[in-house]
Formats: structure tokens, C-alpha cells, sequence
């Protein structure tokens, strides 16, 4: 038998190549088209009512008059917060993890246990948040609150995909750096963790932009729908962006709907930039790596 | 053959009974080795026999890997390398250790020399600089990237990352060196550079290199070593000064190696 040079064998084998080619080009395209009508349709109905007093006013029962800034700042102060929780925790457990823990009992339970967490449906961290933060510490219906409960959500993502990152560093990096003298910490802090970086970050963002769009936490630990003033601090309560757009599109006028496209136009503004600074930083860095 | 001073820093090692398993497989056993100080030992032996594992064994860099258990005896002058109190990060600050590829830390030339000696304590900008440029010089490399110590250290050329891997040892004033099939990964010339390079160093260091290039190790061995590896792992068949090792061997295996008839 002749190993597949044949003529006919060839033909046959590249017509399945490129029927797999157009394939996945079609499947890419629909899903890009239906993103598109999405996107078309909310600007369509949201563009018109987006300027600058829609994002400098408050909450109001008249359309006209009603705007989105408590939940914009509200929505900042959330994700900056979580981040600034979710991030240290979730990289210093990934480096545990994979750096320092032997193999365990303890610590395969754990990696099962953080894929099963990565898949609980949200709205039972919301449960939980209001179990332990809102009403056990006591910490009220704070941005604190919905903090922590949204650091609590995106911490598997943010752990399994920094555990990959670290993996990933080539080990003769490693090597190079124990051969030398380094000490464990200093091989993670001057070699690991640069050379990781662009993927935990990767994951931080994809973490965090979910956790942006999250409601249903939100509306468990009591992020309030209409609120006339601007956090202070940490302990404020505060309403959040799909809170808002969800309030909104929730209402019988009209025009409310066309309130509640603007409101994810300004929602999918703030994931875009959040990406860029992703794309931009991880650029950054492989810059100075490669 | 002994050619350094009596002042010389450098320290003989000494191996005894040295056995290494991955799991449950011997990589290689009871390997029994003097290590003269200031010389430059080849070991010689075919792909698999445990090469790689004795001489990251030599530095404890097989504690990197889980599953690896080294049972026997080193000692590095007066020091037992495998007791569990001693002092690894000072101990491979001792020996210093090149790899098969060159694996420069992507990072600028400069800081390629700097990160080590800060986290060794050297403190101090001039220090620095000076250890970096003598380390450079001594290894040829200085006038080539004098210029362009600021620029990524990956922009080298594989042959002068080699050298650099090298010169980042020798800024540390390690008293032992480990080369793992250093020039495998080079052209001729630059591999006859960093053996030239090799060459010069001599007598300041005590130096193991493995290396699958005969004449290479006839040209620059002091004393050679013989690996080999059978069903139940690799040993050590015979060992001793450079020409009795190439001219009569007393192992058929070592004759039969050195005359390149298989392996
Ligand atoms: N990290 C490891 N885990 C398990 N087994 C290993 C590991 N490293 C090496 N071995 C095994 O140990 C044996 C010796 O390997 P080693 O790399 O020391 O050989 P070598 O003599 O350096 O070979 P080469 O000349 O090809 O570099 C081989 O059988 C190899 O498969
Ligand atoms: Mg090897």
C-alpha cells in the first residue's frame, strides 16, 4: 500500500481540509454576525439618549432626566475593589499551589474543588456573600459587600488560569535560576512570576469582565436600584451598572428601554477599555521578555 | 597535573556510592569518583546513562525534581553536600553549573549579571559593573557587548549566550564548575571559542564536563570518566588520567567507546 500519495488520496485528503477550513470560517462568522445585529440593535435604540448629562446625572423617575453615573462610579469602585482583593489572594494561592505544595490528598481535593467552584451558578455566591459578609461581619449592604462576594466569584477563574501561567514557564528558567544561587522566593519573584505574567493577567481580566456583568450577586447582597448620592468609601452602599440597565429595561415605557441600551452601551465601553489595558500591558511586557 | 596555586579557592569533590532513582528507576548507581581540585574531569558516555543526573546531583539541583531520590555520598571540600542541614543556595554559589542550551535570562545583558550578585548580596553599582566586565572578559565577550549591555540578552547570538552562561557563573567566583554538553548546541567555531575559553580558565576552577565529543574531551580533559548504562541503569566503568584512559583502557566497553565502535 501506498502511503497516501496517490492522486486521488491526496485530492480527497485536501478537499477535507479545506471543508474544514470554510467550516470553521462559517461558524466564526455567524458568531460575529449575530454579535453584530446585537450591537447594531442597542446602539439603534441607546445612541440617541447617550451624552453627557446621561452619564453626569442621577437616578430619576422621569426618562429624560434620569442618567447613569452612580452606577458607572458604583460599578469602578466594585471592580477596583475586587480586584484589589481577588488578585493578591488568587495569585499567592496559585503560587502555593504550584510552587510550593507537595502532592496531597489535601491538595487534589482542592484542585477539584476549584474547577467545581469555577461552575457555581453566581447566584449562590450572591447567598452566601449575604449570609457571611452582609449579615455574619455585619458589613451591611456595603461596596464592600458586593466586593467581597464578587472576589469570592472570580477567584477560581483567577487561581486556575495564574496555576497555568506558572506552568508554563519554561523550566530551564527554573534551572537557570536555582544553578545560580537563588533562593525559591527570588526564582519566583525575579523569574516566574515576569515570565507568567501576561498569562495571569490574561485571566484577571477575563475574571474580572465577568464578574462586571454580573447581576444576580449584586441584587442578593442588596445593591440598592436608586441611589442619589455618590460612594464615599468602601462602606457606602452603591447600585452598579447591569443593576441599573436591569432596573431600567424592567420598567413599561419606552423610553426606559432605550435608557437601558445606553446603559450596556456604557457597560460594554467600560469591558472595552479594561481589554485594551490587558492588551496593552500584556504587549508591554512580552515586549521586554522576548 | 595539579597546575594551580596552593592559595587557589578551588575544592576537590569527592563521590561515594553514589546512587540516583527517578521513582523507581536507578538513573544510574554506586558511582565512586574522585574529583581532583583545580582539574578538569570529562565524563563520556552514551545518551541515557545518567550524565545529566550526576552532575545536577553534584549541585543538588535534582532536588527540583520530585520524584528523585540521591542516595551515597558527596562532599565538596570539607562539606557533606547531601546532608539535609546544608545550605544549598550557598552551596550553588560554589558551583556554578552550565546547561546544554544557553538559558540567558531574558533580560538585558547587564541585568543578566546583576540579579545573581544582588541576590548573592553584592550591593553596590561599581562592584557590580566590575565583576560583570572581569566575568565578560574572561570569557571573550566583553568587546563584543560592551556597547549593548542595556539590550536584551536574547538578541545574542546562541554562541555568545553560551559564553554569557558562563561568564554569569564566573561573576559569582564559584570554585567549581559544572558544564553540561556546553557546546552541543553550537556551530564549530563558536564551540572551539567557548572551549578555547574553557581552556584558559584552567587551573582557577574545578571543572566537570559532560561532554558526546571525544576529541573534545582529549583535548581538554585532565581526567576522563566512562559511564555506561545497561538494563539495570547507568555505572561508571572505568575512570582515570586522559591518555591511559585513551590508550589502553582496561574495559573492552572503554576500548571499544573510545575507538568509536559504538555508543
Ligand atoms: N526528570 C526526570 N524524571 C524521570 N526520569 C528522568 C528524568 N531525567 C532523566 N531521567 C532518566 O534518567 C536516565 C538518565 O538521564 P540523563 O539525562 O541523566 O542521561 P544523560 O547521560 O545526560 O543523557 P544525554 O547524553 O542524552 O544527555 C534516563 O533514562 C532518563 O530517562
Ligand atoms: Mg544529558
Amino acid at each position: 500500500m501506498s502511503l497516501g500519495t496517490s492522486d486521488s488520496n491526496l485530492t480527497a485528503r485536501r478537499r477535507k481540509a479545506a471543508a474544514f477550513r470554510w467550516s470553521c470560517a462559517a461558524l466564526t462568522s455567524a458568531t460575529i454576525v449575530l454579535l453584530a445585529i446585537l450591537i447594531f440593535h442597542v446602539c439603534k435604540q441607546g445612541l440617541a439618549w447617550l451624552d453627557w448629562d446621561f452619564l453626569t446625572s442621577f437616578q430619576s423617575s422621569r426618562p429624560e432626566n434620569a442618567g447613569i453615573k452612580p452606577a458607572l462610579v458604583g460599578t469602578l469602585w466594585l471592580i477596583s475593589l475586587t480586584a484589589c482583593i481577588a488578585v493578591p489572594v488568587g495569585v499567592a494561592a496559585a503560587i502555593y499551589l504550584e510552587e510550593y505544595a507537595r502532592p496531597s490528598r489535601l491538595n487534589t481535593l482542592i484542585e477539584v474543588n476549584l474547577a467545581n467552584l469555577a461552575g457555581v451558578p453566581s447566584i449562590v455566591y450572591g447567598i452566601l456573600g449575604l449570609a457571611i459578609f452582609v449579615r455574619g461581619l455585619g458589613l451591611d449592604r456595603s461596596i464592600l459587600s458586593g466586593a467581597l462576594t464578587m472576589a469570592l466569584l472570580v477567584l477560581p477563574v483567577i487561581i486556575m488560569a495564574s496555576r497555568e501561567a506558572i506552568r508554563a514557564v519554561p523550566p530551564s528558567l527554573r534551572q537557570a535560576s536555582f544553578a545560580l544561587g537563588a533562593t525559591q522566593w527570588e526564582t519566583i519573584r525575579h523569574h516566574v512570576l515576569p515570565s507568567a505574567l501576561p498569562g495571569i493577567l490574561t485571566g484577571v481580566i477575563l475574571a474580572l469582565s465577568r464578574a462586571i456583568g454580573e447581576t444576580a450577586p449584586l441584587v442578593m447582597v442588596g445593591a440598592a436600584t436608586y441611589v442619589t448620592f455618590l460612594p464615599d468609601g468602601p462602606m457606602d452602599s452603591f447600585t452598579a451598572l447591569p443593576i441599573q440597565i436591569f432596573n431600567w429595561a424592567s420598567r413599561p415605557q419606552a423610553e426606559f428601554e432605550k435608557l437601558a441600551a445606553a446603559g450596556i452601551i456604557v457597560l460594554l465601553a467600560v469591558l472595552l477599555v479594561m481589554n485594551g489595558v490587558a492588551v496593552f500591558i500584556r504587549h508591554r511586557s512580552r515586549k521586554g521578555v522576548s | 597535573m595539579n597546575s594551580c596555586a596552593d592559595d587557589c579557592p578551588c575544592a576537590a569533590m569527592t563521590t561515594e556510592k553514589l546512587t540516583l532513582h527517578y521513582g523507581a528507576t536507578a538513573a544510574f548507581r554506586d558511582v565512586s569518583l574522585e574529583i581532583p581540585r583545580c582539574e578538569i574531569t570529562a565524563l563520556i558516555g552514551p545518551s541515557g546513562c545518567g550524565k545529566t543526573s550526576f552532575l545536577s546531583s553534584l549541585n543538588r539541583l535534582t532536588d527540583l525534581v520530585p520524584s528523585c531520590r540521591v542516595t551515597g555520598r558527596i562532599t565538596l571540600g570539607d562539606l557533606e553536600v547531601l546532608a539535609p542541614d546544608t545550605n544549598v543556595v550557598a552551596l550553588r554559589r560554589r558551583i556554578g553549573m552550565i546547561f546544554q542550551k544557553p538559558n540567558p535570562f531574558a533580560f538585558s545583558i547587564a541585568k543578566n549579571f546583576a540579579l545573581p550578585l544582588r541576590e548573592h548580596g553584592v550591593r553596590e553599582h561599581a562592584e557590580i559593573e566590575q565583576r560583570t566586565e572581569a566575568a565578560l572578559r574572561d570569557v571573550g565577550l566583553w568587546d563584543e557587548v560592551r556597547d549593548r549591555l542595556r539590550r536584551s540578552a536574547r538578541t545574542l547570538s546562541g554562541g555568545q549566550q553560551q559564553r554569557l552562561c558562563l561568564a554569569r557563573a564566573l561573576a559569582l567566583e564559584p570554585e567549581v564548575l559544572l558544564l553540561d554538553e556546553p557546546c552541543s548546541a553550537l556551530d564549530p567555531i563558536s564551540s572551539a571559542k567557548v572551549e578555547d575559553h574553557l581552556q584558559s580558565l584552567k587551573g582557577r576552577f574545578t571543572v566537570v564536563i559532560v561532554t558526546h565529543n571525544l576529541a573534545q574531551a582529549r583535548r581538554i580533559a585532565d581526567r576522563v570518566v566512562f559511564f555506561w548504562a545497561d538494563e539495570s541503569g547507568g555505572r561508571v566503568v572505568e575512570s582515570g588520567p586522559v591518555d591511559a584512559l585513551f590508550e589502553d583502557a582496561i574495559d573492552p566497553l572503554t576500548q571499544a567507546y573510545v575507538r568509536g565502535q559504538h555508543g
